[in-house]
């Protein structure tokens, strides 16, 4: 199927009248996924948003549920957000990253209602990278720049246009019902040749990191490798895998919310235990922690790398601390440095 | 610049060698176009690896504290400042501390690198004395370099060293205050109209606490926003009140202390106006005691000092 270009804002109002629409809109030097109210306001210029798609279903801060103490009792009312949404624009990395967070949010001990529910209700049109930055690496982490994983339809520029590629039946049965126009064999053509030419520079090698991340845990490179590390939780954040979330209640005396809050490994509260004891005392500590979640906790757990190769952290790491050249350093790590 | 980078590295060889430091803390070229990152040098071969580019822009005295042994620091003006201001806190010893002072003309601004390539990702830049090539897929702007730091750094009359055991290069020449307009015409907003703009600036905040960490003069034990008994402020990012809480404190705690070096707002990834809270501070610090963090070693710290002349217009109506 194909769509013009010019026809996008009426596709995303008809949208907007039954779906709560997302997509990515200029927020001063960079665009973040919103709800928008008008079909004009999607921008699908910038590489990738600010933020990951992942806020959208694991909000930073999320709340579970509201309670109340009264004469008669303590209620307790559910917060679920049970609104049909449809995420216009996602890249595919991003959309990977949610079928890895799919692995931590549904498994055969725990199914979080408030993450899967929005999951179910939600319908992914993503679109493919013509373009992508030289800081992208999703070929390396198992991902491609028009990767279909984790989307309902996908869209390809061909310069004027849009082809939609159908993913899932979900994305087959919008796209008819928004009436899209059979695509031609020359625009699919057209699509097949850019995809054919958009090319990933940036390769991070993964050969051996996990073997590696299987026997390091204490070998002198985290010594150095965290050192320039200033702690904060930049990086994480903006990961469109990252997931930690620490818990909290918002209350004034019985009555408040119990808010589910993005949590950051860096931080040093992070591991803090009740008793005083940190396990985790230092940068060094918990800058492994991250690469070790990412690269082999989450490999021993479901078998897949927790990176999509986004770049985010990359780009916005205040002092450059690039995870390229940390993995790289990890695979050559040695049980003792020399010097 | 390469020809500072050659000395930088010169130096650091010799104090590494001849044993007179244990590590040197400077900048090596990063991963991103023009990009200088943190590095620390424990030996004259990785000393090799030091850099001196118009992208050195983080602020070293962030990562002296608590270092064990002698320390040398490839020091730019702001870093000296902040150097000096933890000295005075007997957060440094300065015995401790070798200083290799660079006299700094300003550091550049990525962000507005990137704007004039609108929108196209900035894939190399060549410095070229006073002007850069800024190189993207398929075009290339040139620019001055003037036109491209840091508001901080533009604003900034203390590129050269206040103090320093080494300087590299040459003094530059004396550089006039700059003046608070931006400052100004905030306070000349209603309180409405600054609170508007607040809530909308911090509603942006994400609660990375980038800004904080950045901060050289930031380094309590448990900063106040980490607490939780008592709990001091909301851990939630929803509520931008407690957005504005956490930069509020964060500035007053600064107050008196902060050397304007900026690395707070370009530690943001959310590009929201950090700057514009400190230097308020900064210019109040400045009418009200005529006084600058960091400047010189004697000085005490002007919010732990007492004089009979201290204006007492927030005590007193006269």
């Amino acid at each position: 199927m194909i769509i013009s270009k010019k026809d996008i804002p009426g596709f995303l109002d008809k949208l907007i009248s039954e779906y709560q629409v997302f997509a990515p809109v200029q927020e001063g030097s960079f665009t973040l996924f919103k709800p928008i109210s008008s079909g004009t306001n999607a921008d699908l210029t910038a590489a990738n948003t600010k933020l990951p798609a992942k806020e959208i279903f694991f909000p930073q801060s999320e709340k579970l549920f509201s309670y109340n103490a009264t004469e008669e009792g303590v209620k307790v009312e559910e917060v679920l957000d049970e609104q049909k949404k449809v995420i216009f624009g996602v890249r595919p990395c991003d959309a990977r990253s949610l079928v890895l967070l799919d692995n931590v949010f549904d498994n055969d001990k725990f199914q979080d209602p408030y993450y899967l529910t929005k999951r179910a209700n939600t319908i992914m049109i993503g679109i493919g990278c013509n373009t992508p930055l030289s800081t992208c690496f999703c070929t390396s982490v198992n991902g491609s720049p028009f990767d279909t994983k984790g989307l309902d339809l996908l869209l390809v520029d061909i310069g004027d246009a849009y082809v939609v590629e159908v993913v899932s039946d979900k994305g087959k049965s919008l796209a008819e019902q928004a009436g899209l126009a059979a695509a031609t064999d020359a625009d699919k053509a057209a699509a097949a040749k850019i995809k054919e030419t958009a090319t990933i520079t940036c390769q991070v090698n993964t050969d051996g990191l996990k073997e590696k991340l299987d026997t390091n845990f204490y070998w002198p490179i985290w010594d150095r490798i965290h050192e320039k590390c200033l702690g904060c939780g930049a990086c994480t954040y903006l990961c469109p895998t990252c997931h930690c979330f620490d818990i909290v209640d918002d209350a004034k005396d019985c009555n408040g919310c119990r808010v589910r809050n993005w949590d950051s490994c860096a931080f040093p509260i992070f591991t803090l235990h009740g008793s005083g004891h940190n396990p985790r005392t230092s940068n060094k500590e918990r800058y492994r922690q991250r690469i070790m979640h990412k690269f082999k906790y989450f490999v021993d757990n479901f078998n897949e790398i927790a990176c999509v190769g986004c770049g985010r952290c990359i780009n916005n790491c205040p002092v450059n601390l690039d995870i390229r050249a940390v993995l790289e350093d990890v695979r050559g790590s040695e049980a003792r440095l020399d010097s | 610049m390469s020809k500072l980078a050659e000395q930088i590295k010169g130096a650091a060889k010799k104090l590494l060698t001849e044993k007179k430091v244990d590590l040197v803390v400077g900048f090596t070229e990063g991963s991103l176009p023009l990009r200088g990152t943190p590095f620390f040098a424990r030996t004259p071969e990785e000393a090799d690896q030091l850099t001196w580019n118009l992208d050195c822009e983080n602020n070293l005295a962030n990562y002296l504290r608590k270092k064990p042994g002698k320390v040398a620091v490839v020091a730019k003006g702001c870093d000296v400042r902040s150097i000096v201001a933890l000295i005075k806190e007997n957060q440094l010893n300065r015995d401790n501390l070798y200083i290799i002072g660079v006299p700094c003309r300003g550091m550049i601004d990525r962000r507005k690198v990137a704007e004039l390539l609108s929108g196209q990702e900035v894939l190399a830049i060549e410095e070229n004395g006073d002007t850069l090539v800024i190189k993207g897929n398929n075009s290339s702007v040139t620019a001055k370099v003037a036109d491209l730091l840091h508001n901080s750094c533009r604003d900034c009359s203390y590129g050269n060293p206040v103090i320093y055991d080494e300087l590299i290069g040459e003094l530059l020449p004396e550089k006039e205050a700059a003046d608070f307009n931006e400052i100004k015409a905030f306070e000349a907003k209603t309180t409405a109209e600054r609170r508007a703009f607040m809530n909308s600036e911090f509603s942006k905040c994400i609660r990375c606490y980038a800004c904080r960490n950045a901060c050289p003069m930031c380094y309590c034990e448990e900063c106040f926003v980490d607490c939780n008994q008592p709990e001091w402020i909301g851990k939630s990012a929803y509520n931008v009140e407690d957005n504005i809480l956490f930069q509020v404190v964060r500035v007053f705690h600064l107050a008196g202390r902060c050397v304007d070096c900026g690395a707070c707002e370009r530690a943001c990834p959310m590009g929201i106006n950090l700057r514009l809270l400190t230097r308020k501070t900064v210019k109040d610090v400045k009418e009200l005691f005529n006084a600058e963090a960091g400047v010189n070693l004697e000085d005490k710290p002007v919010l732990a000092t007492f004089t009979n002349d201290d204006p007492e217009a927030f005590l007193l109506k006269e």
